[in-house]
């Protein structure tokens, strides 16, 4: 029988209650007394020279309450990038300032350069208008293409950075001799350039935020739809406008999704800040949709040529990439790492490859700024991975999955460094394999692809074996990478004195379940019901710290944090049993929600001993404190590595080009499992976005630097008919060995695992239909690029 | 949003009268004017609804066929038609999704005449008759080009009237994102011939593909598309396809829709 609570049960989510019933607050829910409406005047030119701003009319206008302009942020500080990269040559990154309001110059469509509050939106809204029209901006021509913008450095997006050039890294410098010798020497060399498609994240909820200044205290509230508040209140103290950290509150309530693009700190949040002060009364704002195209961090955009040698046979002897980096017009807070330390690392996936090259030019144009989205980093070097080892296949005659069995390590070679710096603690990419080519019946696939070729379509099946670095911590390691944070994670589990629990937990739940799972993993441990137990998140005056939820880390690293906590909770308890049953602390033992005097049946309930806590009758003070709530930081020792194997199968109608996923199945390693639906859930989610970005998902910039694909007129969604039904296991389980829940992240799988899996299915249908020529087509493989790889 | 007045006349003479303001704007299910309307691109001082006018409204057989009232939802044609002209009953319920088609109206996708939109081609494949407040107007004359049209100032759609074919069918491929035609065919096969309309492809918006209507007048199976070649150069390029793949798209579905209708 499968658990029905605790640990390890399909514990429906205690949140979809509020959510699909309307009753979920989102930041543009709330009413405030008093309050104001922000609207900001976007740039509608990539580049150009603000020559002046003329607010006069605008002011005039009925309702207008106050203008802000980069001229009023010009001395307060600029949003920072999160992570130092060195280039090769050892001199740091260049890192332009971000201003709160764009002054001196516009750098990409939709940057915003003044702001107007006012009673109401359309008020703001009509003299934003009019502002729009009272300001000269000179058009300057527009950085668009990579190349381009490295090739030709006259035209600059910073002014002092020369080359638009942010850093030139080399993963791992030292190895660049010896991989190319390698390369040299392999008896088989394949090369392939490829391009991962620019995403636009596409929250359901856009983002908004609302400030709150109270002259009186001179306290701050910021309401922000984050990922991360504690790190938006440390960028906002320490780096923007200077507020201390213990007059600034921030809220991120209910959160309609992010997928990356929330973990950061945006101008709009400081703007609502800053004009709430100066205003003492609330100041909000909540973006279009079409603000969101424009201003929300993208995803992807890198253009990579790798290169792979092998054997005859397949086995891989070295890999070399050189990829170019879109960074946008600014950076963004994690913007460097995502192409360097969560991309270079993992370029040697789960394979044993002696000889690994990365090297990665992050560049500057004037477009939105591009950060971690979705697997961050991860995708693209296992896309880029997935694709080449496919096409060595093709070019040698070799069979995919035996060419996967050759290539991937054994469970008796972990623990296992890598040739790119990561040490993976533990694996069995063979088991998830065999899993996989089980599940999708492999060795019936010839039969399918007749039946499909007798309705008139080709079939094809493509493989992905993956790995990631999820957990995103430890401190001590990110540290060495360039961080300029630490990557820990803190909970507080505050006993109740009628026994119930309150959980302060640094991760954020905007979407994920958190609320459903954590509370399942403290009921398990403290023998009570999980509905005795209640997750708070998203409050910075109510959490310890937080270092958010992204890159698959909630679960392994505050997860920790807060099982941490309840084994402190547990050995206070102990103590108050000992004082309470007269015994010896050390003769206690915890078992099913008692404390017991070993080989005695004297035992107090959990109840009783949180009872006791706050009714401290005749404790010993000197030794015992009242009280029962703890807290723990946690940093964990390495990165987890979630693994698996994902095979896609698709059909290709050569008369219109379209490609339909008409099964995908993933066997994933995930380590240990806390509530089975709700991974099932993630991976389903992940690999929606997956295929997302493989078959319909792309962002066009035209020369100009106008984004066309600015609405979902053009910026092209999955929708439920591009998907098939899921076949998930999570059935091979290797846990992690470096945190207490085995736990190892599955958030970011499906989105890191199923692009190539698709790619490599197209392809391979495409060989079958005798369309030998195509070796590859860029993502997404829409149905005109698949019509056009066919005819061209 | 810009503010404006509005209107919801019951009848055509006061929907007419209502029109002939300045600044006025005539509304229906607004499925194009209320985004535009959102997004500033457009503030009318009036809107003038048309769905409040019953004989605008719904799906009947009459003198030339079926009568649809201009103001009928697709959803209600989706439902209605499907016993009489089953085609363009399939047509009107591919249309969008549920939202839209409970809110966009026939009358309005005609009268805008988006080059991509589904209803242009049943109404020129028909060979329908657009009734207007004024008068009657032959499909052949009513589409001039990109949401252009016969229509004149103060002149709205009241009905469109659709002579049944023996056989038809829709057969659209959507464009990734709007799920609008990328390109769609409408193929009706009369007793005195056949006729064929494109929408989504064209430069100029929907037009009528004369070389398969004289080859499938003569046939009428798949077999004779292959025959023939559609010229790119009418054709229009976009983010999601050429010049060349819609007119690829031209053939193959014209030859999907024949198949279709049997």
């Amino acid at each position: 029988m499968p658990k029905d609570h605790g640990i390890g049960a399909s514990t429906k989510r205690r949140e979809d209650v509020r959510f699909l019933t309307g009753r979920g607050v989102y930041t543009d829910d709330m009413a405030l007394h008093g309050q104001t409406a922000a609207v900001f005047v976007r740039s509608n030119v990539a580049h150009g020279r603000i020559k002046s701003i003329n607010t006069a009319k605008a002011a005039a206008m009925p309702g207008v309450l106050a203008i802000f302009t980069g001229e009023d942020f010009k001395d307060v500080g600029g949003n920072p990038a999160g992570w130092l990269i060195n280039s090769r040559d050892g001199t740091p990154m260049r890192e332009p300032k971000r201003p709160v309001l764009a002054h001196g110059k516009v750098r990409h469509v939709g940057d915003a350069y003044a702001a107007v509050i006012a009673e109401t939106v359309a008020q703001a809204k009509d003299a934003a208008e009019q502002l729009a029209e009272d300001s000269v901006i000179e058009e300057l021509p527009a950085i668009v293409d990579m190349k381009q913008a490295v090739a030709d450095p006259s035209n600059r997006v910073h002014d002092e950075i020369p080359d638009n050039l942010c850093f030139d890294w080399g993963w791992i410098e030292d190895n660049r001799a010896a991989v190319d010798a390698a390369m040299k020497a392999a008896p088989h060399v394949v090369t392939l350039n490829l391009v991962n498609n620019r995403l636009v994240p596409n929250a359901m909820e856009p983002r908004a935020s609302i400030g709150e200044y109270n002259p009186g205290t001179g306290d701050y509230k910021l309401t922000t739809t984050s990922q991360n508040p504690h790190l938006t209140r440390l960028l906002v103290s320490a780096f923007v406008l200077g507020i201390p950290e213990n007059k600034l509150t921030v809220v991120a309530p209910d959160v309609g999704g992010g997928f990356g693009s929330k973990i950061y700190h945006y101008g709009e949040e400081a703007l609502v800040l800053a004009a709430a002060k100066k205003l003492g009364r609330p100041v909000r704002w909540t973006a279009e949709r079409s603000e969101s195209f424009l201003t929300d961090a993208h995803g992807r955009d890198h253009v990579t040529k790798i290169e792979l040698g092998c054997t005859k046979d397949g086995e891989i002897l070295a890999i070399r990439t050189e990829t170019l980096a879109n960074v946008g017009a600014y950076l963004s807070n994690f913007s460097t790492a995502t192409p360097t330390f969560l991309h270079g690392t993992l370029m040697s996936g789960p394979y044993k490859v002696p000889h690994v090259y990365v090297n990665v030019k992050t560049v500057f144009t004037n477009t939105a700024p591009v950060d971690a989205y979705r697997g961050a980093g991860r995708p693209e070097a296992t896309y880029s991975l997935e694709r080449v080892i496919d096409k060595m296949c093709r070019e040698l005659g070799l069979d995919p999955f035996e060419v996967r069995r050759k290539n991937l390590l054994t469970p008796d070679q972990f623990p296992y460094q890598s040739p790119v710096g990561l040490l993976y603690d533990t694996g069995n990419y063979q088991a998830t394999l065999d899993k996989a080519v089980q599940m999708a019946d492999v060795v019936g696939f010839e039969k399918r692809a007749a039946e499909s070729k007798a309705r008139g379509k080709l079939r094809g099946m493509g493989l992905s074996t993956w790995i990631e670095a999820c957990g995103i911590a430890p401190s001590n390691l990110v540290g060495i990478l360039g961080s300029r944070v630490g990557l820990y994670d803190a909970a507080t589990v505050r006993v109740n004195a009628t026994g119930n629990i309150s959980v302060m937990v640094g991760a954020h739940s905007h979407g994920q379940g958190h609320e459903t799972v954590f509370a399942q993993i403290v009921a398990e441990k403290l023998g009570i019901p999980d509905s005795s137990v209640e997750i708070v998140h998203g409050d910075t005056s109510k959490i310890p710290f937080g270092m958010g939820s992204y890159g698959s880390r909630s679960l392994a690293v505050c997860g920790t944090a807060m099982t941490k906590a309840v084994d402190k909770i547990i050995a206070k308890g102990k103590k108050i049993a000992a004082h309470m049953l007269e015994a010896a602390e050390g003769d206690i033992s915890f078992e099913d929600g008692k404390f017991q005097v070993a080989g005695t049946d004297k035992a107090k309930t959990f109840g009783e001993i949180a009872f006791s806590a706050y009714v401290p009758h005749n404790y010993p003070l000197e030794t015992l404190e009242p009280g029962l709530e703890e807290t723990a930081f946690y940093d964990p020792a390495n990165f987890t590595y979630p693994a698996g194997a994902y095979i896609c199968e698709v059909e290709v109608d050569e008369g219109t080009g379209k490609v339909d996923v008409v099964a995908f199945h993933c066997a994933d390693d995930f380590g240990n499992v806390m509530n089975p639906m709700i991974v099932e859930g993630q991976v389903h989610g992940g690999v929606g976005q997956g295929i997302g970005q493989a078959l319909c998902e792309f962002t066009a910039y035209d020369e100009t630097g106008q984004l066309l694909t600015g609405s979902y007129m053009d910026y092209p969604m999955p929708r439920a008919e591009d998907v098939p039904f899921y076949n998930v296991d999570y059935s091979c389980q290797t846990p992690c060995t470096h945190n207490p829940l085995g736990v190892k992240g599955c958030g970011e799988a499906g989105a890191i695992g199923s692009p190539p899996a698709v790619i490599n299915a197209v392809i391979d249908a495409l060989q079958r239909g005798g369309h030998t020529h195509v070796t590859h087509i860029d993502m997404p493989v829409s149905p005109s690029r698949v019509w056009s790889a066919i005819n061209g | 949003m810009h503010n404006f007045d509005f209107a919801k006349p019951t009848t055509i003479a006061d929907a007419a009268k209502a029109l002939a303001a300045d600044g006025a704007q005539a509304l229906s299910g607004g499925q194009t004017l209320i985004p535009t309307m959102k997004q500033r691109l457009a503030a009318p001082g009036v809107l003038v609804s048309l769905t409040g006018i019953a004989e605008m409204q719904g799906v009947c057989i009459g003198d030339g066929g079926l009568h649809i009232g201009a103001a009928t939802p697709h959803a209600v044609v989706a439902k209605e038609a499907k016993a009489h002209y089953p085609a363009l009953a399939d047509l009107a319920g591919g249309i969008g999704d549920p939202a839209v088609r409970s809110r966009g109206t026939i009358g309005g996708s005609v009268a805008n005449n988006d080059p991509a939109a589904c209803y242009p081609s049943a109404v020129l494949a028909s060979g329908a008759t657009v009734v207007t407040n004024k008068r009657k107007i032959a499909a052949d004359d009513y589409f001039q080009g990109l949401f252009t049209t016969a229509l004149e100032e103060g002149e709205f759609i009241t009905e469109v009237v659709f002579p049944i074919p023996q056989r038809a069918a829709y057969v659209k491929f959507n464009q990734p994102a709007s799920r609008f035609a990328l390109t769609g065919v409408f193929v009706a096969k009369f007793a005195d011939g056949v006729r064929v309309a494109v929408t989504g492809a064209g430069n100029d918006g929907v037009f009528r593909w004369t070389e398969a209507e004289a080859a499938l007048s003569a046939n009428f199976s798949a077999a004779v598309i292959s025959g023939l070649t559609v010229d790119p150069s009418g054709m229009n390029t976009d983010l999601h396809g050429s010049a060349a793949y819609r007119a690829n798209l031209v053939k193959v579905l014209t030859g999907r829709a024949v198949t279709a209708a049997g």
